[in-house]
């Protein structure tokens, strides 16, 4: 079992979480996921690695309450226990490419960081871009300023930055002359697919990390299969990250609504249990 | 000293040996088809204690006893069924348990009917064998359920310390040995529970978990410590736990995990599981308990099940569990090859399994949504032996037909997975990926030893058990003498 130091909410909805897990954390490389499970209920729930600190012994997720174990995760509060496994999925491929862009949006906001920080240390120059709804949902930025030498951001609305999303920025700044020798991109898979397709139209070579279903996230059972490159790969230990040209997006999109209605059901079956409404 | 052979070497008197021959098999008590085919409580009930002490009196005690020859680890069975008869339950225990650490499951998994029930002296005579495998469940349960319990014994701690990786039937085997001996054992597992297959494969019905964590427990109480949430070769390496950890040996008990799909048109649509997918949500993850746990399960209404092993087996009565009007069991081959336990075949039938023997899918077509909705299949017929000694199946042309399906379940076969051996320099592997060790259970890498399906390819639990028992040995011997060979084959 693993300690939990802190949990917060960073933005509404996007839940950052601090875990004591030394052993983890000597090991722990850009591109790794975690499995976390809140309780004897729950499901395994893979979630990126955000950050990690060797000395103090930690690792930080970022998750956002989508069905019921991720809602039990978020009711979790400091100095609760839950089982983590970790790290898992291949490492990232980084190096020194020039000049490279980086896409976050959704939990990929929080996720993308190390691989910021690791494309910076490889001496890129790295240019940030991150995406949201709107100014309320954005987070992270300082943070993932730091180690980029350009951060941009694109809210739906314009409250903050661009109106559009990251593809928006990316786009604008390939048109103004800007020349990307790579794009990594991170965030939900719909998030993915558009910022991907926009970096091939632009003839960037793009890295995503998917993220389908999985259960044991070890390469046992296979939920996570997708085509990429007309290839089945498993997600879990052939990736996640792949090459964003490659990926069958519309088979990743089908295959990821199959428990959809399951997880409707169970999400408004358990909500009022766990948050207590209408109870005593 | 207690005399440990108290019960070898008896012999019936002509009357018993009459009465034994006269006698027929006690079958178990177990649910009805109709009703266990809707939930997943325990098929098998249990002898009462009069039952097994009939069905114990049936043993010949032959004097050459072929069962034990049947018996991949060699369980004294005429002395344990004789321990039986005359009461000593917890005896009768003991002399099971000096050979297999686990006699709960494999009374329940073994395949008996080719093991030691088939080599059963009744057999050869054209009568039915005694019920090894049942009377060796009793005596496990039996001993759960009662306050009267086998003492738990330990040496004094030896200072040496031992890692287990994978903690399957033959991952805990080692580690009951080597805790005996007084070594300090840390078992490491990838999953959130112990039991590998016992917990993620073989379903509730045919064994319930709770006494696999009742194992598991009595090894705790030995001192064996559990990691879980562990996969080694991420967290860490094989060469930090001897270099760095401490540990003066390993084993790799890390089962054969990784699905194998047939590569056919349509098997990535949704609805089409692995049999590890669709088990593991099933068993470890609860998911036949969903909403009130959180993994969901596809139950579908015509349900194929493609394969002819335990797995296949297991997975199609869980879809009958689940709620499937039709489930179907795919098989390329006829019913006597099939490689499942004779019981598992036989309950499925009984539940209202539909087999299609000699049939094979081509491929599957989907609706718009991605979801399978059909599967064509094809007839087959056998022909020459292949090297499994069984006869190929080869298809029919102008068989084809097609099933209305809406979920499939992949289950043919698994092979290694490379996860652990590919991070661990040095370890010699065959062109299955399967881990080479000698006689010994000794790897090609000094201090590291392995057995179980990463050596065998997808086995059975007893092997599995017998690798770790010859691999405990084996940690033994070599923590004694620090030899090890230049080269294993
Ligand atoms: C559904 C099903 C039904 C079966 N039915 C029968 C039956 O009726 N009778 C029978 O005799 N046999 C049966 N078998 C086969 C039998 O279960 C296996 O042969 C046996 O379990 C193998 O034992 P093992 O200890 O080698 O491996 P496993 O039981 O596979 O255990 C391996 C363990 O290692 C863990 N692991 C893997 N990699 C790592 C890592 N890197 N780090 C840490 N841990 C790791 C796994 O999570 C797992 O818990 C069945 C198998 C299945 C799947």
């Amino acid at each position: 079992m693993n300690r939990i130091i802190t949990i917060e909410e960073e933005v509404p909805n996007v839940h950052k979480m601090v875990i004591d897990a030394p052993d983890v954390a000597k090991k722990c490389k850009p591109g790794h996921f975690a499995i976390v499970i809140p309780d004897e209920q729950s499901e395994r729930i893979p979630l990126s690695i955000a950050d990690w600190d060797e000395d103090a012994g930690t690792v930080t997720i970022y998750f956002l309450e989508v069905g019921v174990s991720t809602m039990k995760l978020a009711r979790k509060v400091a100095g609760d226990e839950i089982d983590m496994m970790a790290p898992l999925g291949r490492e990232s491929e980084i190096d020194n490419y020039g000049t490279v862009v980086v896409c976050g949006g959704c939990y990929g906001v929080g996720a993308i960081y190390p691989i910021v920080k690791a494309l910076k240390e490889a001496g890129n120059t790295v240019v940030t871009i991150i995406e949201a709804r709107a100014k309320y949902l954005l987070y992270n930025e300082e943070v993932l300023a730091r180690d980029s030498d350009e951060i941009y951001t694109a809210t739906s609305d314009g409250s903050h930055g661009t109106k559009g999303k990251a593809q928006t920025v990316m786009k604008d700044l390939v048109d103004g002359g800007r020349h990307f020798d790579r794009a990594y991109i991170m965030g939900c898979t719909f998030m993915m697919m558009r910022n991907a397709r926009m970096a091939k139209e632009l003839g960037i070579p793009s890295k995503v990390y998917l993220n389908p279903l999985m259960v044991d996230a070890t390469g046992m059972c296979g939920v996570c299969r997708c085509d990429v490159g007309g290839e089945t790969k498993f997600a879990c230990v052939d990736g996640p990250e792949f090459d964003g040209a490659d990926v069958d997006w519309e088979q990743l999109f089908k295959r990821s609504a199959q428990y959809v209605p399951h997880q409707t059901l169970a999400y408004q079956h358990k909500k009022c249990d766990i948050d207590h409404c209408g109870g005593v | 000293m207690e005399d440990i052979y108290k019960y070898a070497g008896k012999r019936l008197t002509p009357d018993e040996m009459k009465a034994a021959i006269a006698s027929s098999r006690h079958a178990m008590t177990e649910q009805d088809a109709i009703v266990r085919s809707r939930n997943f409580e325990e098929v098998n009930l249990g002898y009462s204690i009069e039952t097994a002490q009939e069905e114990a009196k049936r043993c010949l005690l032959c004097p050459v006893p072929g069962c034990v020859q049947g018996c991949p680890v060699r369980i004294k069975i005429p002395e344990f069924l004789s321990a039986i008869v005359e009461g000593d339950f917890l005896e009768a225990l003991r002399i099971v348990k000096e050979d297999n650490a686990l006699p709960a499951v494999t009374g329940r998994v073994c395949p008996q009917e080719i093991q030691c029930e088939g080599k059963c002296t009744h057999v050869k005579a054209k009568r039915e064998s005694v019920g090894i495998g049942h009377l060796e469940r009793f005596v496990a349960d039996l001993e759960r359920y009662s306050s009267e319990k086998l003492p738990v014994e330990t040496a004094e701690p030896t200072g040496r310390k031992v890692a287990i990786v994978g903690a399957g039937p033959s991952g805990l085997t080692v580690a009951a040995d080597l805790a005996r001996s007084g070594h300090e054992v840390h078992v490491y597992e990838a999953l959130q529970k112990p039991g590998g297959v016992l917990i993620y494969g073989i379903p509730e019905f045919r064994l319930p978990k709770e006494l696999v964590f009742y194992e598991v427990d009595n090894l705790k109480q030995m001192g064996v410590q559990f990691h879980y949430n562990h996969v080694i070769g991420r967290i860490f390496t094989v060469d930090e736990m001897l270099d760095e950890r401490g540990f003066d040996a390993v084993y790799l008990g890390v089962g054969a995990g990784l699905p194998r799909f047939m590569n056919i048109e349509g098997e990535s649509l949704n609805g089409i599981f692995s049999a590890n997918e669709y088990l593991t949500r099933n068993n470890l993850m609860k998911g036949y308990e969903f909403p009130t746990y959180d993994t969901p399960i596809y139950r579908g209404r015509n349900v194929a099940v493609i394969g002819g092993g335990n797995v296949a087996m297991d997975s199609v009565r869980t879809a009958k569990r689940l709620g499937a009007e039709n489930a179907y069991l795919v098989y390329r081959r006829s019913r006597v090859e099939m490689p499942a336990r004779d019981e598992e075949i036989h309950h499925a039938e009984e539940e209202g399994v539909e087999f299609h023997n000699l049939t094979n899918p081509i491929r599957y077509l989907g609706d718009e949504n991605g979801w399978v909705r059909a599967m064509e299949c094809i007839q087959m017929e056998l022909g020459e032996p292949d090297d499994s000694g069984r006869r190929r199946p080869v298809p029919i042309e102008g068989s084809e037909f097609t099933l209305d399906v809406d979920a499939v379940v992949v289950s043919v076969g698994t092979s290694a997975n490379p996860l652990l051996t590919k991070s661990t320099p040095g370890l010699e592997l065959n062109r299955w990926n399967n881990i080479i060790v000698d006689d010994k259970g000794r790897t090609s890498k000094k201090g590291v030893f392995s057995g179980g399906d990463i050596v065998r390819g997808a086995a059975t639990v007893i092997l599995a058990m017998g690798d770790g028992r010859v691999a405990a040995a084996g940690i033994e011997e070599y923590l004694e003498t620090g030899e090890w060979p230049d080269k294993v084959e």
